[in-house]
């Protein structure tokens, strides 16, 4: 790991001062993926600005009809908060399910989605949920937000603010875990809106995507057996060295019932 | 006081491992301590063109850089292979040298190039990544059926046939297919088991340190024997005389077997402390130990069984191709030829067996001994085999072992595969762990869990395996180059107080504790009286180390030789002192007794009086009270076992859920049952690891694909139910203990437990094989196939 220049700012606007001019800087949220990709010299920050003095970015509440998640917030919290359980229990079943208990309690929701792992689990909560990514300068809808493996539409020197959820009627979240790193090889998140019914797929392709098919299906019918004549093709999936893209496809439908079935 | 075998004593190390203050060799530094880094080649198989390190040497903090030709300039000797096999025709195997740097062509990912030395670690790494290699590349064989295929590409120019390294067999060819000629039954199987990384916690380090002004060299190491490893730097690398070499083990995390052999790196440190005048530490990153470690098992195999009319096993034929990765680690060539082909007659009465094996060289990581060594490849083998004989002929599997298990009445039972197993009750344990599991109950728990829509399903083995190596005799017949005795010295301190030296080495396995107890019980004084020393070369006389379960058996017993001579001396001192005959000093419950009186003295008196020798008899004995043994076991020890599994599978996903596990092993006289129950717990672990989830697999360019934890999925904790741990003990008959060994059994009785059990579940479905690991994948797509077909 080479050496790099530390900030701790403790507003938006000094975090936002603290980049600009910058080599090549990063903002570190929870470290639960930066860290480790800087361990191996995939990436070589000249600056590190950390956000854990930035109290504004950890506020989690309710208003109207959107849930608003702090970018900071981390997954333990997002767990355990009142306020994420009563007004989308998906959201915070799933972050209960990411990594491990020393992933929880350090990963935050703004590192998750600005990283924008393939196999992420939030990506999909955002997608599924019809979320807004709140930058410190704009808004951006999930689905303009994630664009390609590991990339997103955030510019250079953009920080996530929060992320506002649309509350559903109901939704929910199941994965297939890698048996090894416990990322998802298959996630899938439904929500049911008044106007429809949208699935969001993570773990299974490039980025996160939507299911028209599962989509239309379930917007008629919200019960398992509605998918039963759906196709997951399999030709837009993932291969690798833990499943083949045929075994995501089956996983993505087996998931996609499951979640159904648990909707609340 | 006394009295301590067989109790559950907390371990005595326990205190400075859970509090943070083991010492591994990583925790220390030395005075003027620098760097090294090895830089490692990214290619499975490449010509060297050229090297160029000059960039290297000019950068910041950088000390030395050396390559392969410095190396070979040295005049260093490469890693010696320690156990030598011959061909069927008598030939000698081939034996590539293997050299600490290489310097004209890499053979594996993580072949070692260069190693720079520098002020820090970051330096010397940032250096190593100036370096400039030009790498001509060559065709690669990534794995066994590569290398067997015609025209394959050579891993080694000058291998006479193919990248064959050897060509062995065991057992007798013709009585065995005569057996074959007139069975009413011949059950045949194929099998992969699978390459494994054992992964222990901590990653191997070194450091070298040479004092100029006495000539002494000191090696730290991450070892499982550092006396051998004194031996072959002191032989064979460096021609170092050992004394002036000393090699310390100290707090050792894991080992698994991968910390057995000599590795380039011990031998990088040392030379460098001493081009560079200063200690040098070296420790592996994790990324490293995946692609240097040695790694485990990789088999293929046939084999064929033949049964009579009445479901007796008539003879057994197997075919087996071992890799042995581009060199030869340490003790690679020993591990599927005696630790394997000799095992295959397992807990049965097969009457002929002849086995061929033939180990190739590709461009991976070396493979050699892990937890089991050759007894899982058989084991498994073995018993996939007998449950598949059961199912063909309709046989209740259980009712088929029956039939076929050694009975206790047929001991010494000498097996067509060189083996004398001396005890067991093979059966005994079957009962054992049957009633434990409920097996009775097995198919209402089938009917419940298909309400749930879960697929259930119940498998066994029946294991024997050969462990504490062992009689050097009979091993050294058999190609090892080295002794397999153990010594052990106990120093019994003026107040009767005792420090004890073991040529074995414990890396978690409690010897601190265990020893002291057998000591402790021997002598008949408080456990707390008792230190246990080991790991340095310097303390103790010599030692062959750690591994093959053999550290209470042979390490043991040498330390009951030593105390028996104790007490033999002590009732020397005793009946001077009571003015009675030696043969009427008795030693019971820590005391020294004159028969028919009331004369006695305790033992602390004894030593006492041995180092302050006033009343004492100097002209026939030597004052002090401190004893050596060396013991040399007369055969190989047999624990076995038997040992169920019960998983749900859940046919949506393709998960295997391990549900029960119930084992009833025989590892002999156990000293200290809680110390014994996590051996097999661990075991187990790393057993049901290999049957479910973990697999090195290469890509065909030869990169390791799963070289970290996000694609090598190492067991935890929540992949396990609780096990419920039984026993049947027999006490081995040659040793002074009875003891047997216990460190390997889980790995080696429990993966075609668990494989059988998933075939099992999957039988009504109509799948009748899957390979381990038996991922959901595999498991989803077995069941796909059976639907179709």
């Amino acid at each position: 790991m080479d050496n790099f220049e530390f900030h701790k700012p403790t507003s938006i606007d000094d975090a936002i001062k603290a980049v600009d001019g910058k080599d090549e800087p990063k903002f570190l949220a929870g470290g639960q993926s930066l860290i480790p990709v800087m361990k191996l010299d995939m990436a070589q920050p000249s600056d590190l600005v950390s956000l854990a003095g930035v109290a504004t970015l950890k506020e989690i509440k309710e208003d109207g009809d959107t849930l608003v998640i702090g970018a900071m917030a981390t997954h333990a919290t997002v767990a355990e908060s009142d306020a994420v359980t009563k007004a989308i229990p998906s959201i915070a079943s799933m972050a209960g399910h990411i990594g491990d208990a020393q992933v929880r309690n350090r990963g935050t929701i703004g590192g998750s989605v600005a990283h924008a792992d393939p196999a992420a689990d939030y990506p999909a909560a955002l997608v599924a949920l019809n979320a807004t990514v709140k930058t410190h300068k704009r808004e951006i809808a999930a689905e303009d937000f994630f664009t390609e493996l590991f990339e997103t539409a955030l510019e250079e020197g953009e920080l996530i603010t929060a992320i506002h959820f649309k509350k559903p009627k109901r939704s929910w979240y199941e994965k297939f875990q890698s048996p090894a790193s416990k990322y998802a090889i298959a996630g899938v998140c439904v929500a049911e809106y008044d106007d429809g019914v949208r699935v969001a797929i993570t773990g299974a392709g490039n980025k996160v995507f939507r299911h028209a098919g599962m989509e239309k299906a379930l917007s008629g019918n919200f019960d398992p057996s509605a998918l039963d004549g759906v196709d997951v093709d399999a030709g837009e999936l993932r291969t690798d060295v833990e499943a083949s893209a045929e075994y995501r496809a089956h996983l993505v439908k087996v998931m996609a019932k499951r979640a159904v079935k648990n909707a609340r | 006081m006394g009295k301590v075998i067989g109790e559950r004593v907390l371990r005595k190390e326990d205190t400075r491992f859970l509090t943070g203050k083991g010492r591994y060799t990583d925790d220390l530094n030395r005075p003027n301590q620098a760097y090294a880094y090895v830089l490692r080649s990214p290619m499975a198989h490449a010509k060297i063109a050229s090297i160029d390190t000059e960039d290297a040497k000019q950068a910041d903090g950088v000390l030395a850089v050396l390559t392969g030709k410095d190396h070979a300039d040295a005049g260093f000797g490469g890693l010696p292979c320690g156990w030598l096999i011959h061909n069927k025709d008598g030939s000698p195997m081939h034996e590539p040298p293997h050299p600490s740097l290489v310097a004209d062509r890499v053979r594996h990912v993580g072949d070692n190039v260069a190693v720079v030395i520098a002020e820090t670690k970051a330096q010397a790494k940032a250096a190593a990544q100036m370096i400039m290699v030009d790498y001509e590349e060559l065709p690669v064989v990534p794995d066994i059926t590569a290398a067997i295929a015609d025209g394959a590409p050579k891993v080694w120019d000058d291998t006479p046939v193919g990248n064959r390294c050897y060509d062995w067999h065991i057992g007798e060819k013709d009585p065995t297919d005569a057996a074959f000629a007139k069975a009413k039954h011949v059950v045949s199987i194929d099998l992969v088991n699978q390459r494994l990384i054992p992964n222990a916690m901590e990653p191997r380090a070194a450091i070298g340190e040479y004092d100029p002004s006495t000539d002494d060299h000191t090696l730290w190491t991450t070892s499982q024997n550092p006396h051998l490893i004194r031996l072959l730097i002191g032989a064979f690398t460096m021609q170092i005389p050992e004394h002036k070499l000393r090699i310390i083990a100290p707090d050792v995390g894991g080992g698994f077997g991968s910390k057995i052999y000599h590795y380039a790196e011990e031998v990088l440190v040392l030379w460098a402390s001493k081009v560079v005048g200063r200690p040098v530490k070296w420790t592996a990153e994790r990324s490293e130990s995946f692609i240097t470690d040695a790694h485990g098992r990789d088999h293929i195999s046939h084999a064929e069984l033949a049964i009579d009319d009445k479901g007796k096993f008539l003879g057994l034929r197997v075919s087996t191709k071992a890799n042995m990765g581009a060199y030869l680690s340490t003790f690679a060539s020993a591990v599927p030829t005696y630790l394997y082909g000799t095992l295959l007659s397992g807990v049965y009465v097969i009457p002929a067996i002849y086995a061929e094996v033939e180990a190739v060289f590709t461009n991976t990581t070396a493979v050699d001994a892990y937890r089991g060594a050759g007894r899982p490849e058989a084991t498994y083998l073995l018993e996939r085999l007998v449950t598949k004989a059961a199912r063909e002929l309709g046989i209740d599997e259980v009712e088929l072992r029956r039939r076929n298990v050694i009975q206790p009445d047929q001991f010494p039972y000498q097996t067509p595969v060189a083996l004398e197993y001396d005890v067991g009750e093979f059966e005994k344990c079957l009962d054992v762990a049957l009633e434990q599991v409920d097996y009775a109950n097995f198919e209402k728990r089938r009917e419940e869990a298909k309400s749930r829509g879960m697929l259930r399903g119940i498998g066994m083995s029946l294991y024997v395996e050969a462990c504490g190596l062992a009689p050097s005799a009979l091993a050294g017949a058999i190609g090892a180059r080295a002794g397999l005795y153990e010594s052990g010295t106990i120093r019994v301190n003026p107040t009767g107080n005792v420090t004890v030296f073991t040529g074995t080495h414990s890396h978690g396995q409690g010897h601190e504790t265990t020893f002291a107890q057998l000591v402790a019980d021997q002598l008949g004084i408080p456990v707390e009286s008792v230190e246990v020393k080991h790991g340095d070369t310097s303390n103790t006389a010599f030692g062959m180390g750690s591994y093959g379960s053999r550290s209470l058996p042979v390490g043991g017993s040498a330390l009951w030789k030593a105390g028996e001579k104790i007490i033999a001396k002590g009732r020397k001192i005793a009946a001077h002192i009571l003015e009675a005959s030696v043969d009427d000093v008795e030693f019971v419950d820590g005391e020294f007794r004159v028969k028919g009186t009331d004369k006695k003295m305790l033992f602390a008196e004894v030593a006492f009086s041995a180092y302050v020798p006033h009343n004492y008899p100097l002209e026939e004995l030597e004052p002090g009270l401190e004893e050596s043994a060396f013991y040399d076991p007369k055969n190989f020890t047999f624990p076995g076992g038997c040992h169920v599994v019960e998983v749900e599978i859940d046919p949506e996903t393709g998960v295997t859920k391990v549900v029960d596990v119930a084992v009833a092993d025989d590892v002999g006289k156990v000293i200290n049952p809680m110390i014994v129950d996590g051996q097999i717990h661990g075991g187990l672990a790393q057993g049901i690891g290999q049957a479910l989830l973990e697999h090195a697999k290469y890509d065909e360019q030869g990169q390791l694909l799963t070289g970290s934890y996000m694609t090598y999925t190492m067991p935890r904790a929540a992949d396990f139910p609780f096990f419920k741990v039984g026993n049947h003990v027999t006490h081995c008959t040659h040793n002074p203990l009875g003891s047997k060994g216990c460190g390997e059994v889980g790995a080696i009785g429990v993966p075609p437990a668990v494989i059988n059990a998933v075939i099992n579940a999957l039988e009504p479905e109509g799948v009748t094989d899957i390979e381990m690991p038996a991922t959901p994948e595999r498991v989803w797509r077995a069941l796909n196939e059976a639907k179709k077909a």
